[in-house]
C-alpha cells in the first residue's frame, strides 16, 4: 500500500571503476561474468578498484571549483551532480535551495609528498615536534586544509549545485552512509523534509586511505578474489575501490506532483552496534534482518559484505541461513567504498526493481542466480570494523 | 498539567542533564563562576614548542589525563567528562542510558607523533611504503581506532550504555549545534524519549594550528592571552583555538515529567540553513545565517521580539563578527541595538566542533541563573558594529528565551533557540 508519505528514490548517481551513471552500471553488471577493473600494481602488495577516467568539467564546471578540492571531494561532488541530474533538480532553484543533504564523509587526502619529506627528515632528527612546525608551516599549501575537511564534500556540494536547505555530515565509516540514508528517510516520513541528496564518496588511491585499513590489517593481500572467497588468504581480506554514490531521496507526493519517474520505495531502514568484542554481531545481524521484515518468498540481496574476514563470513553464515536469499556481494566488482557503501547498495537495489531482473551470480562459485522479477530487494553494509545496518527497497 | 506538545504538535523536548569541560575547568560551577566573573582561559601553548608559529597563545584543555595524549583520546575524556555530568545530573543510569547518541567531534587523522614512531621503527624503504609495511605487522589496535571516525562514538555508547547506531558528525563549527538538533529531531518524529548530544573537541594540535594559522583565521595577539579573544571589537584579528565539550540530555517533556525529573530548559527550535557562496566566506548579503536565525524562530514558534538575548557566534575574526552583526540585525530590526548579544569566545575561546553545545550549555545557565556572561576585552569598539555585547562585566537579568548561533566553514548555519520554561 503507498502512502503520500513514502520515501521513493528518484535520483541516482554512481560513480566506481566500472563506470558512471545508473544505466552503464546496470548494463555492466547485468552481464554475467562480469571481470572487475584492477589495479594490482600502483599500491602492491595491495590491489585496488581504480576511479575510471571521468571527464569532472560534465559536473564541475568551474575549474576554480575543481582546484579547490582533492580528488575525494570531487567525486562526491560529481556523484551527487549525477543524483540532481538524474532526479531533475540540477539548475531547478526552487527545488535545490529547499533540498536538505546528508553526507557521509570520511578525510580527504593529506599531501603524501609533505608529509613523506617530514618522515624522511624525522630519521636524524630528534627534535620532531619542531621539525613539524617547520615544514607544515612553509610547505602546507593554505587552502588544502579545506580540500581535505570531512563537512567540505557537502560544503562543495552547495557552492557546485546549490543545494542550501540543509547540510549535514555524518562521519563513521559504512555506518555513517548508513546512517545518512536512515535520518534522511526518517526526516521524509515524518515530514521534517521533502526531498533530501543523500550519499557518500570514497576515493582509495591515496596511501592514507589504505593505511586506515591496514593499521588493523584488514586488507588483502596476494591476488584478487571474489569477496566471498578471501577467507584464510593473505591479509585481512578487504579490497577496497574507488567510487560515489548519491541518491535523491523524496517524499512520495512530492515527487509525483512533479512528475517524476520513480525508481523505487525506500522501506524500512535499520542500524545497530554489536559490541563485536563481546561475540554480538552474529545476534546483531540476525537482529536486523528480523527487524527488517523480510518479505515471504525469495529475496535478492545487494550486500556491502567488505570481505574483512569474520565481518563477511558473519553476514554470509546469516543470508546463507536463509535458503530464500540470493546474495550479491558487489564489492567484487567495485571495492569496498566505506562511507559511500550502504549507498551504493540501496542504489544497486533501487535499479534491479526498477529493472524487473536480478543481477546475475557476480561469483559463480558462491552465489546462486534469482529466477524472475524482485520486488523488493535487501541492501546490506556490514561494517569492516564495526556499524551494522540494511534497508528494503521495494517496486515503487 | 503543563503543555507536553508545542505549537506544531510535537513533542516538548526538555533538557534535563547539563556537561561541560572548557580551558576555564572541569564542570558547570567552575566554568559558571569563571565566565560570570569575565576570567579568560586563554593562555600561552606549552603542548608542543611553538618555533616557527605565529600564533602561540590558546584555549587549550591541558588538565585532563589524556591532554598530552592525541587528539582522539583527549576528544574522548572530554566528551566522556561533559557527558558524565548531564547524566548525572538527569539522574539517568550513566550506564544504561537508554537513548541515541548524537555526537559533534572533529574528523580525526593518524597523529604525527603515531606517523613517526611508526615509521621509525623500521629502516627500510620511505613514506608511505613503509608505514603501510609496518601497519600490517602491528600487534595493537589502540593507533587504528585513532584513525575510525566512529570510534569515540562507540566507545562513549559502550560506556554511557546509549542505545543502537551512534551517529558521529560535522557540520564544521556548527557541529555541536546540529548534534543537539539531531537529538530533538528523534525525540520530536518520537523515535525515542530521550538523547545524549555531545559537543567534543580535543584536536588542537600544531597541525590544527599550523592550518588555521595558514588561512589567516587566528588572532596573533601573543603577548597578553588572555585580551586576544575580542569578539565585536575594533582591534579584533582572528579566532583563538581552543578545546572543550558540552552535553545535554535531552528528553521529552512528557517522560522527564512522568519520571519526575528536573526540567533545566526547554529545546524550543532549530533552524538551519547552507551557504553556496565561498568555502569559508559568508555570502555578503548574510541571506543563509538570516535564513537560519528565521527558521529556528519559526521552529520555536516565536517571533523575533520574544528573544530575550543572543549567545552570539562571535568569534573574534573581522568577517564572522561583522556577518553576524549583519544577520542579527536584518532579523531584529530596531530593537537590535537593546538586546543583550554576548560572545562566550571571548573567554574560553573558539572550540570549534564543541562550540555549539558548549554555548547551549552556558544559554541555559544564563536563563537558569538570571545572569548574562559578558563579552570581554571590549576595551575598543568596532564603531560599524553597533551591539549592547554586554561589555566586560557580567549583567544580572531575567532571561527567557535565547538565540545561539553557530556557523562553519563550508556554508554551515545552525541556530538553536532555548527557552527557561515551557510555555
Amino acid at each position: 500500500m503507498s502512502s503520500p508519505r513514502d520515501v521513493v528514490i528518484t535520483g541516482i548517481g554512481l560513480v566506481s571503476s566500472l563506470g558512471e551513471g545508473p544505466d552503464a552500471h546496470w548494463q555492466k553488471l547485468a552481464q554475467p561474468g562480469l571481470q572487475p577493473v584492477l589495479e594490482a600494481a600502483r599500491f602492491a602488495p595491495y590491489t585496488v578498484h581504480p576511479l575510471p577516467e571521468i571527464d569532472w568539467n560534465l559536473q564541475i564546471a568551474k575549474r576554480g571549483d575543481q582546484r579547490q578540492m582533492e580528488t575525494w571531494q570531487r567525486l562526491g561532488t560529481y556523484a551527487a551532480g549525477l543524483a540532481l541530474d538524474d532526479a531533475g533538480i540540477k539548475g531547478n532553484d526552487e527545488l535545490c535551495t529547499t533540498m536538505d543533504m546528508v553526507v557521509a564523509a570520511g578525510g580527504g587526502e593529506r599531501d603524501e609528498a609533505v608529509d613523506a619529506a617530514i618522515l624522511a627528515a624525522s630519521e636524524s632528527r630528534n627534535d620532531r615536534d619542531v621539525l613539524l612546525n617547520e615544514k607544515l608551516t612553509t610547505e602546507l599549501r593554505p587552502t588544502l586544509f579545506l580540500a581535505q575537511l570531512s563537512n567540505l564534500l557537502a560544503g562543495n556540494i552547495s557552492i557546485v549545485h546549490k543545494v542550501t536547505g540543509s547540510s549535514r555530515t555524518f562521519m563513521g565509516e559504512e555506518g555513517a552512509g548508513v546512517a545518512a540514508v536512515e535520518t534522511a528517510a526518517a526526516r521524509i516520513r515524518s515530514g521534517q523534509s521533502t526531498h533530501i541528496l543523500v550519499g557518500g564518496a570514497f576515493q582509495t588511491e591515496h596511501s592514507d586511505m589504505l593505511l586506515g585499513y591496514e593499521l588493523a590489517g584488514y586488507l588483502h593481500r596476494g591476488p584478487w578474489k571474489p569477496v566471498w572467497q578471501r577467507q584464510g588468504a593473505e591479509g585481512g581480506g578487504l579490497v577496497s575501490g574507488s567510487g560515489g554514490a548519491f541518491l535523491v531521496l523524496e517524499q512520495r507526493e512530492h515527487a509525483t506532483s512533479r512528475g517524476r519517474k520513480i525508481y523505487a520505495e525506500l522501506g524500512p531502514v535499520v542500524s545497530g552496534r554489536a559490541r563485536r568484542s563481546r561475540g554480538e554481531l552474529d545476534a546483531e545481524i540476525a537482529a536486523l534482518l528480523k527487524q527488517a521484515a523480510l518479505p515471504n518468498g525469495k529475496l535478492l540481496a545487494m550486500s556491502g559484505a567488505s570481505g574483512a574476514h569474520t565481518a563477511t563470513s558473519a553476514e554470509k553464515a546469516a543470508l546463507d541461513a536463509n535458503p530464500a536469499i540470493s546474495a550479491r556481494g558487489f564489492a567484487t566488482l567495485t571495492g569496498h567504498m566505506k562511507e559511500a557503501q550502504f549507498p551504493f547498495a540501496v542504489a544497486l537495489a533501487a535499479l534491479a526493481v526498477d529493472r524487473k531482473a536480478a543481477y546475475p551470480v557476480f561469483d559463480a562459485a558462491t552465489e546462486k542466480p534469482f529466477e524472475g522479477i524482485p520486488e523488493t530487494v535487501l541492501a546490506t553494509a556490514i561494517g569492516y570494523h564495526q556499524f551494522e545496518g540494511m534497508a528494503l527497497v521495494n517496486t515503487a | 498539567m503543563a503543555n507536553l506538545r508545542d505549537h506544531m504538535g510535537r513533542p516538548i523536548v526538555a533538557v534535563t542533564g547539563i556537561g561541560v569541560v572548557t580551558s576555564l575547568g572541569v564542570g558547570k560551577a567552575d566554568n559558571w563562576a569563571a565566565l560570570t566573573s569575565g576570567k579568560s582561559g586563554i593562555h600561552p601553548i606549552t603542548r608542543f614548542p611553538v618555533d616557527h608559529l605565529n600564533t602561540r597563545i590558546s584555549g587549550m584543555v591541558d588538565f585532563l589525563d589524556s591532554s598530552s595524549k592525541g587528539a582522539s583520546l583527549l576528544t574522548y575524556e572530554l566528551a566522556e567528562t561533559a557527558a558524565n555530568e548531564a547524566v548525572a545530573e538527569s539522574g539517568l543510569d550513566s550506564s544504561d542510558f537508554g537513548g541515541p547518541l548524537f555526537l559533534a567531534s572533529p574528523p580525526v587523522e593518524l597523529d604525527w607523533h603515531d606517523r613517526f614512531s611508526l615509521y621509525n621503527s623500521d629502516g627500510q624503504g620511505a613514506g608511505a611504503e613503509r608505514l603501510l609495511r609496518v601497519a600490517r605487522g602491528l600487534k595493537e589496535t589502540d593507533t587504528f581506532a585513532t584513525t575510525q571516525f566512529g570510534a569515540i562514538a562507540d566507545r562513549l555508547a559502550d560506556r554511557f550504555g546509549t542505545r543502537g547506531l551512534p551517529i558521529t558528525l560535522s557540520t564544521a563549527c556548527a557541529s555541536g549545534a546540529t548534534a543537539i538538533q539531531l537529538g530533538v529531531e528523534a525525540i520530536r518524529r518520537g523515535e525515542c524519549d530521550r538523547a545524549l548530544s555531545i559537543g567534543a573537541d580535543g584536536s588542537a594540535t600544531a597541525e590544527a594550528l599550523i592550518r588555521f594559522s595558514l588561512l589567516s583565521a587566528l588572532s596573533t595577539h601573543n603577548d597578553i592571552p588572555e585580551k586576544a579573544s575580542k569578539p565585536f571589537s575594533k582591534d579584533r584579528d582572528g579566532f583563538v583555538l581552543a578545546e572543550g565539550s558540552g552535553a545535554l540530555v535531552l528528553e521529552s517533556l512528557e517522560a522527564a515529567l512522568a519520571r519526575g525529573a528536573s526540567v533545566l530548559g526547554i529545546l524550543r527550535g532549530c533552524g538551519e540553513k547552507a551557504d553556496d557562496f565561498h568555502r569559508t566566506r559568508s555570502k555578503p548579503d548574510g541571506s543563509p545565517a538570516i535564513a537560519a536565525v528565521r527558521a529556528a524562530l519559526a521552529d520555536a514558534g516565536l517571533s523575533k521580539d520574544e528573544i530575550d538575548y543572543v549567545n552570539a557566534h562571535g568569534t573574534s575574526t573581522p568577517e564572522n563578527d561583522k556577518m553576524e552583526h549583519l544577520s542579527l540585525s536584518t532579523v531584529f530590526g530596531e530593537r537590535f541595538g537593546s538586546m543583550p548579544v554576548s560572545s562566550n569566545k571571548s573567554m574560553i575561546g573558539h572550540t570549534l566542533s564543541a562550540a555549539g553545545a558548549v554555548e547551549a550549555a552556558f544559554s541555559l545557565m544564563t536563563m537558569r541563573e538570571s545572569v548574562i556572561p559578558p563579552t570581554i576585552n571590549y576595551d575598543n569598539p568596532d564603531p560599524a558594529i553597533v551591539l549592547d555585547v554586554v561589555p566586560n562585566k557580567k549583567r544580572n537579568a531575567e532571561v527567557g528565551t535565547v538565540l545561539s548561533n553557530s556557523f562553519g566553514f563550508g556554508g554551515q548555519n545552525t541556530c538553536l533557540v532555548m527557552a527557561r520554561e515551557p510555555v
